[in-house]
């Protein structure tokens, strides 16, 4: 299995798409990237296999509880596994997760070489999600969790989170 | 004792060398919450504090599965004796101020990101996994140490000093991040550990190299501390477990 390809069972994708990611809300834990497997064993249990955006991540615990929860809603026993590998990166985040991510107001992640330029403040590329001007700057490399970092915008004014590029 | 348990223990042991280090320090970045400098300097530290957590979780629970005993991270994490922390004594030095916070770091970041990039190629799956995902979170921690070291360096009269302090001050504790014990040595022979005294000398230019564009003095000291990984400590040791372990050993077997 290539570290891109995932292993979900159809009609266990659409359960797993009502589940949203606890501190990004409008963002499913689908298309976030960190379900990489879904089937149903031959006892009829499904067993979903995650795995985690930052080694700490607080969220995974209550993403493991969420996802038993909308299985048991289907009325189907669910079993969660986390896994290490592979190694989540923001490439593993779909398109429609970064489209939902800039509506929210949260600037989707550039690709590696952009995201430490516009990191180390050398370039202006981060674009506001509010105004789209790209007159922005960094704030912290840190930001409210462990996958963002805080920008502002010199043109509108206003602070945003960048979602931090992971590879 | 017989082959494959013997194996087991040294693997742990070995594996406790890297992850004590990580928990320690995470402690005390944890120590920070809410008493950081700045606003977006304590979300990083304490961000920082997390991650070294997290990576410290997935290597105590792979320990508790080696030692094939009815063990659990909580009990590595919480239920060892002082002597029993193979942590070199640079993680337990105190948050003096945050000159001494970001030396420390720095000083700590360059070497573990190394030994990230290195541990990666482990024969070992799961450590070749956590490796994978902490080197990526360890290079966000050195960017920040490192920015943070030129800022203040090459910052006002009284950063400069201040972080000059740190620097010469946690300077002698550095020499003992490379120095291979019997574990070690055991598991690079193995090929599931790494060799960390072979990018000593390149530690050590880079660090150089950056302290000088922070126009800091590079000390000359060749008197190293040492015996962390013997689990002899310093005397801030003690205290650090104190606060750490009270959860644990008043409610044992508390959960969160």
């Amino acid at each position: 299995m290539t570290d891109s390809v995932t292993h979900i069972t159809p009609k266990l994708l659409n359960i797993l798409k009502t589940v949203p990611d606890p501190e990004i809300p409008v963002l499913t834990v689908v298309d976030l990237g960190v379900v990489r497997e879904a089937v149903v064993l031959e006892d009829g249990t499904v067993e979903v296999k995650i795995i985690p955006t930052y080694s700490g991540c607080p969220a995974m615990d209550v993403i493991g509880d969420d996802i038993v929860t909308a299985f048991a809603k289907a009325g189907m026993k669910a079993r969660v596994k986390l896994m290490l590998s592979p190694a989540w990166s923001t490439d593993m985040i779909s398109e429609e997760g970064r489209i939902a991510l800039e509506k929210y107001g949260i600037a989707a992640p550039l690709d590696a070489t952009a995201d430490k330029a516009a990191l180390l403040g050398n370039k202006k590329l981060v674009k506001c999600p509010q105004c789209g001007s790209k007159n922005t700057g960094l704030v912290s490399q840190f930001g409210s969790t462990a996958c963002k970092a805080q920008f502002k915008c010199n043109d509108c004014l206003e602070p945003f989170d960048y979602f931090k590029c992971l590879k | 004792m017989d082959s494959k348990e013997r194996d087991s223990r040294l693997r742990g042991n070995y594996i406790l060398e890297i992850a004590d280090n990580s928990l320690i320090l995470g402690q005390r970045l944890g120590e920070l919450c809410g008493h950081g400098p700045s606003l977006e300097t304590d979300i990083a530290l304490t961000n920082m504090s997390l991650d070294l957590l997290g990576q410290v979780r997935s290597y105590y629970q792979y320990i508790a599965q080696l030692s094939g005993e009815d063990k659990t991270e909580d009990d590595i994490a919480f239920l060892r004796t002082e002597r029993q922390y193979k942590n070199v004594l640079l993680v337990e030095q105190p948050n003096t101020d945050f000159g001494y916070v970001i030396t420390r770091q720095y000083f700590f970041d360059v070497f573990h990101l190394m030994l990230m990039q290195q541990l990666q190629h482990s024969k070992d799956e799961t450590l070749s996994a956590i490796a994978k995902k902490a080197v990526k979170e360890v290079s966000y921690h050195k960017r920040f140490s490192g920015d943070w070291i030129k800022r203040l360096g090459d910052g006002t009269e009284e950063s400069h000093e201040r972080v000059q302090k740190a620097v010469n001050d946690l300077w002698p504790y550095t020499n003992e991040l490379f120095e291979m014990t019997p574990e070690a040595k055991a598991a690079v022979e193995a090929g599931i550990g790494v060799d960390a005294s072979q990018f000593k000398e390149t530690y050590y230019k880079e660090v150089s190299e950056l302290l000088k564009e922070a126009t800091l003095e590079v000390p000359e000291s060749k008197y190293f501390h040492k015996g962390g990984k013997q689990g002899i400590h310093s005397e801030h040791m003690g205290y650090i477990l104190a606060d750490m372990q009270y959860m644990q050993r008043t409610y044992p077997g508390m959960k969160w």
